[in-house]
């Protein structure tokens, strides 16, 4: 986490291969996403990285279960039902499967984001301020879901975020400031948090 | 995927529905094109199907100047039918004779329906195998006695044993109406054609054929073979005769119209195409903006796995379904378009016949092939576009979409463009020899032209919309300025609808400057030549005149100088040429620049005098003295001698390559007929003259006396038909390319919701709104117009240098008009936007996302 500017979200673009670095690499499974062309780039992103927006960036002609199978239609992999279900179940998302994003609440919405995120079981999933289009109620909820979804199956998750209640739920919190991480903390509390934070502005 | 793509164009509806719009209309035009002339096929099929009913051979006069020809055959003598009759081969045989017979209505005038021809022909009731015609009611003529089509007759309310008058070659004569007919089948409408039978007799007196024959229908013996007929008549026949099977001379005679509609179905198809290729840029654009207003949508599906392949599979699909969609409703509305064709067409004096709207196969392939590929192709680029979507773009707020490689080239290479498509088109024009080689290279270096300008039109949006937006400034203030700000803040999407409307506006402008260069240079060639009082035609223009117009005006007192023109063809110097005839008065009548001879010429041709234009002799090597022969259609050569070789003016004169005397036209032709008669009258041209002529001309219901300015006017009016006709045509590619303005600022209303609503919310009205729209849509349109009128003056002034008896005429009314046409049209697409932009709700447009 950091503030505006700090860089955060441009470390993100990059390890998650949106985005090339002008030096340094980035490998993910033994692989050095900076090399790859667009093709075997577009490959490894279907097995091996999932993404969460701060938008939700839904499809807003697919169904709550079209968008979450989405990732693996584009592969054109089978959908795991019992895995499926499983998914849906856990973000709570059982009686609105066929529902329009526009059908849903915000909060719905990134549940669906999320388990679109999951469906295929990548790597790593990239959190681009999940919380920060939703009201605060909302937002514990979908921090919750992450960190449920991190527990359970082991799920690698990199968040960017600038609240320092969304990032004390992660196990490890880098601390950006124009451009270089400047600080690591462990799970902490948003107290500790807020503290390093305020550290780090006043440098 | 592919359900991602089809799901989100049922997400886009009134997008996809606008989208689409733009290909209907052209595979409307094609559908229309295709059921409107297989209509008329399948009617002038069964016309001449029912006509050679029961006929095994056909016997007709044969033109020694074109063998082949099908038309205006010489009649032959009718000793040959008891000849042919008298054949052990032949079962039957029946002589006929057919020409105009002009039904006079009870006010008075020829009874016409829309420039159909009045037939007239003889009827033989006692060999009722040979009859196409059903009688409805009464009985068949007898001598002095007429029957009539019954749809003529219900039109005019004619009954059986009404007297009605008839003129072919004589004066009008009172007919008794003996009985009603019906030709072929029930099915058939064979518009607006007049159907007037007579005896044989009667006929070949009206027909001025007395003891001649057109023609001779023959059926055989059941056990003769048709090549034993054909060849046991063959032995009888005279030179200048031909025998064809019944099945080839129904063939031959369905050739003529097949040729017509033939030309009419390219020249309609024309049109369709000229709407799709228009359309074709409307979709581009509209696709093109689409895409990009969907940049966040495919960086996301980039960013869960999609590969670029896929993002142009899908937008190529959804481009697919779209064209598909058009073609369906495309090629329905074509049906519906065949029908307000036949109403266009009756409307504007070219009534057609028909037996129904046929969909043939081949309409509804070439129709959906036509509008899918053509949606695909326009799709190509945005779709491509939308495959350069960086996947970052669905994580930043107005991330855009890198241009292409070859962005940077775009100017040079547009311009480039253009300036290939007048090389080639100015090639075609002075370079190229050959129909063929002509045409290909006008074509290719007009779509050229087309292409490039409306690529190139994007650096031009800037400079015009700067001077165009000022009247919108001083009009409507600020959302005048907003107005011309939003059309030049992104030039591509207004030059690609300004380029669109060019391509009508072009069309428009040229078909205007021909058609205006045309009639200003037939005028300025009849002032220049013409010196007689009045000059006499048919009521529809172009009808031949019977020669008994001139012997009667020649009888008149007070009328001098009768010259009537009569035209045919001969051939010499081993060509086809047209022959003209006069009576001698010309000098009185025409003022020729004469190069050798002299006014005198006109008047002292004699028997063998004829004289020629300046090229012609020129060509032909001829002078004053010069003698060559020429061939007639009845096969004989007379020799002439050169008498006078004129210089004609510019817009052209009346006469054909030769002209002779009428006297000696008269031996070689029949039965003579005059195209026009001129002459003088004691007093000029006059109200009381009018008058009196009108009363000398009183047994002549087809004959139009009119003076210069009228026969000017009269002459030309077909222009007027054909310039409509076009309009109507051109308007198809303007509407598509006003529904590209509606769909684009109906796009930007999308993308511009937060701004109309931050607009709206410090404080500009509705109205203000609606105007700032409008006129946003009047400079596109209004950008159109200037680029089209201009090119379209380029090319047609190109065209004008070429042709040698064309002058150039600038219509500017009608230009003025073009352009007022184009602001009124821009607002007229801006309504249905500038609605929707009003009725945002500020509140929902700020928050929009």
């Amino acid at each position: 986490m950091g503030p505006s500017g700090s860089g955060k979200s441009t470390l993100m673009h990059i390890l998650a291969g949106l985005d090339r670095p002008t030096s340094g690499s980035v490998t993910i499974e033994g692989t050095d996403i900076t090399k790859l062309d667009d093709t075997a780039l577009t490959k490894l992103r279907r097995e091996h990285i999932g993404f969460i927006f701060q938008f939700f960036n839904l499809l807003p002609m697919l169904s709550a279960e079209e968008n979450i199978t989405l990732p693996l239609t584009i592969a054109g992999e089978k959908v795991d039902h019992d895995w499926l279900e499983r998914l849906i179940e856990s973000v709570g998302l059982k009686e609105r499967r066929k529902h329009r994003p526009s059908e849903l609440s915000g909060g719905q919405q990134q549940r669906v984001a999320i388990a679109r995120a999951l469906v295929s079981k990548p790597t790593v999933v990239f959190a681009d301020e999940p919380t920060g289009n939703l009201d605060s109620k909302t937002g514990s909820e979908i921090l919750e879901l992450l960190r449920q979804a991190v527990q359970d199956t082991g799920q690698t998750t990199v968040m960017v975020t600038h609240d320092p209640r969304s990032a004390s739920i992660a196990d490890r919190i880098l601390f950006l400031a124009d451009g270089n991480i400047v600080k690591e903390l462990p799970r902490s509390e948003p107290g500790v948090v807020i503290q390093a934070m305020e550290e780090i502005s006043r440098t | 995927m592919r359900s991602v793509a089809l799901r989100g164009l049922l997400g886009r509806k009134l997008r996809t529905i606008l989208t689409a719009f733009a290909i209907v209309l052209g595979i409307a035009t094609i559908s229309g094109t295709f059921v409107l002339t297989d209509s008329i096929t399948h009617a002038f099929n069964a016309i001449f199907t029912s006509i050679y009913r029961g006929t095994d051979a056909s016997i007709t006069g044969r033109s020694a100047v074109s063998v082949d020809a099908t038309q205006n055959l010489p009649p032959f003598d009718e000793s040959l039918l008891p000849k042919v009759k008298a054949l052990p081969e032949v079962q039957g045989a029946i002589g006929g004779v057919a020409d105009i017979a002009n039904l006079i209505g009870k006010n008075g005038k020829v009874i016409s329906f829309g420039g159909a021809p009045h037939l007239g022909f003889s009827v033989d009731p006692t060999q009722p195998q040979f009859n196409s015609l059903t009688l409805v009611d009464g009985k068949w003529p007898g001598s002095n006695e007429v029957v009539i089509d019954r749809s003529t007759a219900h039109k005019k309310d004619i009954n059986v044993g009404d007297t009605i008058r008839i003129e072919a070659q004589g004066s009008a004569e009172p007919f008794r109406v003996s009985g009603l007919v019906r030709f072929g089948s029930t099915s058939l409408d064979i518009g607006g054609a007049t159907l007037a039978g007579f005896d044989l007799a009667t006929a070949q007196r009206l027909f001025h054929k007395q003891g001649k024959l057109d023609q001779i229908r023959v059926s055989k013996k059941a056990a003769v073979s048709e090549p034993q007929l054909l060849s046991a008549i063959r032995e009888v026949l005279p030179p200048q005769t031909q025998v064809k099977s019944g099945i080839e001379q129904a063939d031959t005679d369905a050739g003529d119209t097949n040729a017509f509609t033939s030309f009419l179905q390219k020249f309609l198809l024309s049109f369709g195409f000229i709407a799709l290729f228009v359309g074709a840029f409307v979709i581009a654009n509209s696709l093109s903006i689409t895409i990009t207003q969907r940049t966040r949508e495919f960086a996301t599906l980039r960013t869960i796995g999609a590969s670029r392949r896929q993002i142009l599979r899908s937008v190529l699909l959804e481009s697919f379904v779209i064209g598909a969609l058009a073609s369906l409703a495309g090629l329905l509305l074509g049906l519906a378009l065949a029908k307000f064709l036949f109403w266009l067409f009756d409307s504007l004096g070219f009534t057609l016949p028909t037996t129904g709207l046929p969909f043939k196969g081949r309409t509804i392939v070439v129709s959906l092939v036509a509008g899918i590929l053509v949606t695909m192709i326009a799709s190509l680029r945005p779709a491509r576009r939308a495959t350069r979507v960086p996947p970052i773009a669905a994580v930043r707020e107005g991330a855009t979409i890198p241009p292409g490689r070859f962005a940077r080239y775009r100017p040079v290479g547009s311009a480039a463009l253009a300036v290939l498509g007048f090389i080639a088109l100015i090639f075609g024009l002075f370079g190229a020899s050959g129909t063929g080689p002509v045409l290909a290279f006008m074509g290719i270096g007009t779509v050229l032209i087309f292409v490039g300008v409306a690529l190139f039109s994007a650096q031009l949006i800037r400079p015009i919309a700067a001077v165009l937006g000022l009247p919108a400034e001083r009009l409507a203030g600020a959302p005048g300025v907003l107005a011309r700000e939003n059309a030049t803040r992104n030039t591509q999407r207004t030059g690609s609808n300004a380029g669109a409307l060019m391509i009508g506006l072009t069309l428009v402008t040229l078909v205007t400057m021909l058609a205006t260069s045309i009639r200003a240079s037939f005028f300025g060639a009849v002032d220049k030549i013409w010196i007689a009082d009045y000059a006499v035609t048919a009521q529809n223009n172009f009808d031949l005149i019977p020669t008994a117009i001139d012997q009667t005006l020649r009888q008149a007192p007070g009328v001098n100088n009768v010259m009537g023109v009569r035209s045919g063809e001969m051939r010499a110097f081993g060509a086809k040429h047209s022959l003209s005839a006069i009576q001698p008065g010309g000098s009185h009548i025409f003022l020729l620049d004469w190069t050798a001879g002299s006014q005198a010429t006109f008047d002292t041709l004699g028997p063998r005098g004829a004289f020629t234009d300046k090229d012609f002799a020129k060509k032909h090597h001829l002078s004053l003295g010069s003698t060559f022969r020429m061939l007639v259609p009845g096969g004989e050569q007379p020799e002439l001698t050169i008498k006078g070789i004129f210089d004609p003016p510019a817009g052209g004169s009346p006469f054909g390559a030769i002209t002779i005397s009428a006297s000696t036209f008269d031996k070689l032709y029949t039965p003579a007929q005059n195209q026009f008669v001129f002459f003088n009258v004691d007093g000029g041209v006059s109200k009381a003259n009018d008058a009196k002529l009108d009363r000398i001309l009183d047994g002549f219901p087809n004959a139009k006396v009119q003076d210069r300015d009228e026969f000017k006017k009269n002459q030309a009016s077909f222009l007027g038909n054909i310039l409509n006709i076009l309009y109507v045509l051109l308007a198809l590619s303007v509407i598509v390319s006003l529904f590209g303005i509606v769909n684009t600022l109906v796009l930007t209303i999308f993308e511009r919701t937060r701004e109309l609503g931050m607009l709206r919310a410090v404080g500009m009205t509705r109205w203000q709104v609606r105007w700032m729209i409008g006129l946003e849509s009047v400079v596109t349109a209004l950008i159109g117009a200037v680029i089209g009128i201009a090119l379209g003056i380029v090319l047609s002034v190109l065209l004008i240098v070429r042709v040698d008896f064309l002058v150039v005429s600038w219509p500017v009314v009608s230009l003025i008009v073009f352009a007022l046409v184009a602001v009124v049209a821009g607002l007229v697409a801006a309504i249905f936007p500038a609605q929707r932009a009003a009725r945002l709700n500020v509140l929902q447009a700020l928050q929009y996302e």
